[in-house]
């Protein structure tokens, strides 16, 4: 199948979705030599999980946090809810690589940050805290702190805090990059679940092809240097089984040997 | 520390000089060391002696006024410099001048700006302590993980609580270490001060018993500042240790 067929198919599919983030020609350069980023125009049907899917150097980091209104793009804008983003708002919750959880603070007051920030009274936010820490599978955690957890359960409360700020768009930046393999799988695992329960939608940046496959509604393709939209995919992997069977499933394993020969070009 | 398969406690060493210095005393070889038996009985003496409590009230006080202004002017000053790229520039090398000028040669001008009171002993503490207090509080804004404040940003935290709810805690343990080394050099700061002004408070005690060769009440005086700043400068590795589960880890 060509891109060029691709691309029909995923416009007359996401004018049945409404999208909620549209990216219009969006470019980024840092100083006057570096261009990370060269006319992107992508949307992001409500709803759906999203990755942006590409080598190191890409730039799909640096275009999540333009989404995410961190970064300022050179040229062009981005459309959130109808509303052009000047910086980041209530209606995005990120999740860090790092984790960006403070040391200092419990995982209950880590999880409760965000409506910390927004004022709302201690009662009430530690309570909606304890509901998505109980979530993501971390209750009876809530008075430890960052370093007695492992790398997974430390992601874990940095995505009970997007969540508790109830935010319609959550972007996760390679959320899994720093967690090791099994429990990367177990926490996968969850991600898929908690959509069914949440009902956000997902920008996920991965540098990981199987990750991509197992997760998204759609794969963005970017290429490197500078970086630009080279393929939309969407892999149509029957997610209802349990997990091995998806993993093992036929139209999972095609695609991602699909998008492998499609990247093997910008191996170093 | 080990020594042919014992453990030394970290006591030992200090027991080794007393009875180092107990030895030379008795000798008689130096009348500036009398045996520390004989200063360890003056201290009592020092102690209760209603000049020395006097000249201990007003120093500790001095120490107490001047070590809190520099704490509060060199945390500002450091949060500034680690936040503000052109305050930095315009203020760090003077911070770094003074951080290493030495500034006993600064005391007699103070004397003629702040009389020959508390209040030169008190800027004398201030100008002591509040460099290196700067310094490290910098160090710790400008070390801290940027991702840490980008979180903060997109869960639209403002600028104030950008401040006081992230940076000034993920600074503390830098803050801490450099409110430790703040103590020490106050204490220097205000001994020195009193000496050159000479006529208040442990200086006038120092240059009493220097003066008349009562070396044995000059040495329980010298072992009574050595103990308060240690002590002072414990008091604040202690609070040190409590936040230390997380300086560590603050990369991790």
């Amino acid at each position: 199948m060509t891109a060029a067929v691709r691309m029909l198919r995923e416009t007359t599919k996401s004018d049945t979705a409404q999208p909620i983030v549209e990216v219009r020609h969006i470019s980024k350069r840092y100083g006057s030599s570096v261009e990370a980023l060269r006319d992107i125009n992508l949307t992001f049907p409500t709803g759906q999980l999203t990755s942006l899917l590409g080598p190191s150097g890409c730039g799909k980091t640096t275009l999540l946090k333009i989404i995410a209104g961190l970064l300022e793009p050179t040229g062009g804008e981005v459309v959130v809810k109808g509303k052009t983003v000047t910086g980041p708002g209530p209606e995005r919750a990120f999740v860090f690589q790092d984790f960006a959880l403070m040391p200092w603070a419990s995982v209950l007051r880590n999880a409760a940050f965000g409506l910390e920030l927004q004022g709302i009274d201690k009662k009430k936010r530690e309570e909606t805290a304890r509901h998505y820490i109980n979530q993501v599978g971390l209750s009876g955690f809530e008075n430890r702190y960052p370093h007695e957890l492992s790398g997974g359960m430390r992601q874990r409360v940095g995505l009970a805090r997007a969540l508790a700020v109830n935010a319609d768009v959550l972007l996760l930046d390679e959320p899994f990059s720093a967690v090791d393999e099994q429990n990367r799988r177990k926490f996968q695992e969850d991600l898929l679940r908690l959509r069914e329960v949440e009902r956000k939608t997902l920008i996920f940046v991965t540098h990981s092809i199987e990750e991509a496959v197992y997760l998204s509604d759609r794969i963005v393709l970017l290429s490197p240097r500078p970086g630009r939209v080279s393929e939309i995919i969407e892999p149509h992997v029957d997610r209802s089984g349990p997990p091995d069977l998806i993993r093992r499933n036929p139209a999972y394993l095609d695609t991602v040997e699909e998008i492998w020969h499609g990247l093997r070009d910008y191996a170093d | 520390m080990t020594i042919a398969g014992y453990r030394i406690p970290p006591l030992a060493s200090l027991i080794l000089w007393a009875i180092v210095w107990e030895i030379v005393g008795r000798l008689g070889l130096v009348f500036l060391f009398p045996p520390l038996s004989h200063v360890v009985m003056e201290l009592g003496q020092v102690v209760g002696s209603t000049t020395f409590l006097n000249a201990a009230i007003m120093t500790v006080k001095c120490f107490v006024i001047g070590i809190a202004l520099s704490i509060a002017v060199g945390v500002l000053l450091g949060l500034l410099m680690g936040r503000v790229d052109a305050a930095d520039k315009l203020l760090g090398m003077w911070v770094n001048l003074f951080v290493s000028a030495p500034l006993s040669a600064l005391v007699p001008v103070i004397m003629i700006l702040f009389g020959m009171g508390e209040s030169t002993i008190i800027v004398t503490v201030f100008l002591f302590a509040v460099w290196i207090i700067a310094l490290d509080t910098r160090a710790g804004v400008r070390d801290m993980p940027p991702s840490l404040l980008a979180m903060a940003k997109s869960f639209g935290a403002s600028r104030w609580q950008v401040l006081t709810k992230i940076v000034f805690f993920a600074a503390l343990p830098e803050i801490l270490a450099g409110i430790r080394l703040g103590v020490i050099r106050g204490v220097k700061g205000v001994v020195i001060g009193q000496l050159l002004v000479s006529i208040i408070g442990l200086g006038e005690l120092f240059e009493v018993y220097s003066r008349n060769f009562l070396m044995e009440e000059f040495w329980a005086l010298t072992l009574i500042v050595f103990a308060f700043a240690l002590g002072a400068a414990e008091l604040i590795a202690m609070l040190e240790r409590k936040i230390d589960f997380y300086a560590g880890v603050r990369h991790a």
